[in-house]
């Protein structure tokens, strides 16, 4: 099932293009090096999981794609703004979520008489539409995260950004929230860039899994994953290539126990 | 891409629901009496306490000198007459509407001040240390000063009010931006809120509650430097205010009088607290579920 390097020939369209991006950070030891030489495409309407263990870097790869940050070196262009999801759902808690929505919307220059129907189809969308004028804290994880989910949708980018998004939610919430991604994802057919540490949710949500090395983050291997949606994370070929990817991560931090 | 029809299982819709239906708080009200029990009683029962100790001082001849220790009932008095005269609401008005027209106007230059000297290095590192050593200031201090400027009379008093709370408002708008949690203004900047959008839609709600404590303490400080002002700016045409009632009272010897004017300084300065400033304040936390019921 491995492949090598994006099909960087054929695919003149992209969601996003990575090109040999390097970051590193002023520390007080010195540069320190945290990307390097990362080359990756995403294809408009691609999944594609980005999986590395815990500092190797995903957060800061997606932040430079997000253009909250520049690269040290290399290029990065995007098609559009992408839409970035944090790993805390990050609403304003002086907005209902409704109006957290909104505010994305009104941002885009939506004008005021559309947004509060398209913020309720929004909602729907999540499977929320009771919560219009809940305010966040009244919300509890499982829900924050699907307005959230929702507010980033609002954006209407090309390239939704996702940075470990269900990672503090129970089991069973979670798996009904990667259904619900991957319903959303093929209803809009937008092209998702899933950051997680989590091998099995990566392989239950992505045709393409990109492992990253540690110290410094570097595309090891990438895995296309050809088993049919709708998956669940307890299916057979999910687990089965979810051990082959775990053995090859134990491998490349086993690699940074010698030095 | 769409391989996949809206076939996701069956049963997570339900699943959904019934997560959702068991992580929503129950919303609950407090009943009228228990509000009645925790809230009023015990307020009237420290004041009744106070009344009868007051009393009893009296009575019992521990205080017998009346030009020292007037009784309740003399207080009591001093108060009547000035309802029944129709002045005490005039007091109070001439007070009160000083204090809140001076508020306004700090509020109208401490507002922009503070996002100067939160926004821009320069001006932060210019005069951001001396308005917060200002805080520190009794703003009573400036009275002196402001006489030497301004004279005895209304525009010195409303110096004094802004010297007071300019610097508190300010300060309380600094400490609200410095510390939006940055997650918010990068989740701004990824909605396109940057610059001035990024101010007025992320930046200046997120830093509201440091902003209202701010003017809570603005308003406390300037209430008091603007009673000391009128005690000293005591001219009958300058209107009689509280300050002025209780210096009126001290040169008359007129004890019942003075207590009637530090009650009535007192009060003033807690309902302006309970009736604007708090709900505001317990507003905007409740929104943010900041509040914790108590
Ligand atoms: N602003 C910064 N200044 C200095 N070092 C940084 C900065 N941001 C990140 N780093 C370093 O870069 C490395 C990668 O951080 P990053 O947050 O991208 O990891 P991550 O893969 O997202 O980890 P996790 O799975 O725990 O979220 C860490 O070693 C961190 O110390
Ligand atoms: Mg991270």
């Amino acid at each position: 099932m491995a492949t090598t390097l994006a099909k960087a020939a054929e695919s003149v369209e992209y969601a996003a293009r990575l090109e040999q991006v390097s970051k590193s950070f002023a520390t007080p030891g010195g540069q320190q090096l945290v990307l390097d030489d990362i080359t990756l495409d995403v294809a408009p309407g691609e999944f594609v999981t980005l999986l590395g263990a815990s500092g190797c870097g995903k957060s800061t790869l997606l932040n430079l794609v997000a253009g909250l940050d520049r690269p040290t070196a290399g290029s990065i262009t995007t098609d559009g703004r992408p839409a970035l999801m944090f790993q805390e759902h990050a609403l304003f808690p002086w907005l209902t979520a409704g109006k957290n929505i909104e505010l994305a919307l009104k941002l885009r220059g939506v004008a005021k008489s559309e947004r509060r129907g398209r913020a309720e189809e929004l909602l729907e969308l999540v499977r929320l539409k009771g919560a219009y004028g809940k305010r966040v804290h009244e919300l509890s994880g499982g829900m924050r995260q699907r307005v959230a989910l929702a507010r980033a949708l609002a954006q209407e980018s090309n390239l939704l950004l996702m940075d470990e998004p269900f990672a503090a939610l129970d089991a069973i919430t979670r798996d009904v929230l990667h259904d619900e991604l991957t319903r959303i994802w093929s209803e809009t057919g937008l092209s998702v860039l899933f950051v997680t540490h989590n091998v099995r949710e990566a392989v239950r949500l992505a045709q393409r899994v990109v492992l990253l090395s540690s110290r410094p983050g570097r595309v090891a291997r990438e895995w296309d994953v050809d088993i049919p949606q709708p998956r669940r994370i307890e299916d057979a070929p999910v687990a089965e290539l979810s051990l082959e990817i775990t053995e090859v991560l134990r491998g490349e931090i086993r690699r940074h126990g010698q030095h | 891409m769409a391989s996949t029809e809206t076939k996701t299982s069956p049963e997570s819709g339900s699943v959904e629901a019934g997560l959702d239906a068991l992580e929503t708080a129950q919303p609950g009200r407090t009943p009228f009496r228990k509000t009645f029990v925790d809230k009023v009683v015990p307020p009237i029962t420290a004041i009744v306490v106070v009344l009868v100790v007051w009393q009893g001082l009296i009575t019992l001849k521990i205080v017998a000198d009346p030009t020292k220790l007037p009784t309740p009932g003399a207080v009591w008095h001093a108060f009547r007459n000035d309802w029944l005269q129709g002045k005490l609401l005039g007091y109070i008005w001439t007070s009160v509407s000083r204090g809140l027209l001076g508020f306004c106007l700090a509020l109208l230059i401490g507002t922009p001040l503070g996002l100067l000297v939160a926004r821009v290095r320069f001006v932060r590192a210019a005069i951001g240390p001396i308005l917060s050593g200002l805080q520190s200031l009794p703003s009573v201090a400036w009275v002196p000063p402001a006489v030497i400027w301004l004279g005895l009379n209304n525009s010195m008093m409303y110096a004094v009010i802004l010297l007071g709370a300019v610097p508190s408002i300010a300060n309380g708008l600094v400490s609200g931006v410095d510390q939006v949690p940055p997650l918010f203004l990068r989740a701004g900047r990824t909605m396109g809120a940057r610059g001035l959008k990024g101010t007025w839609h992320v930046t200046l709600p997120a830093a509201l509650p440091g902003y209202v404590a701010g003017m809570k303490q603005g308003w406390a400080f300037s209430w008091r430097s603007l009673m000391a002002a009128e005690i000293i700016a005591n001219f009958p045409d300058l209107g009689t205010g509280l300050g002025q009632l209780l210096e009126n009272a001290r040169t008359a010897s007129d004890m019942a009088m003075v207590f009637e004017a530090i009650l009535l300084i007192l009060f003033v300065g807690i309902a302006i607290d309970l009736l604007i400033f708090s709900p505001l304040e317990r507003w905007v936390l409740r929104s943010r579920g900041l509040l914790v019921k108590g």
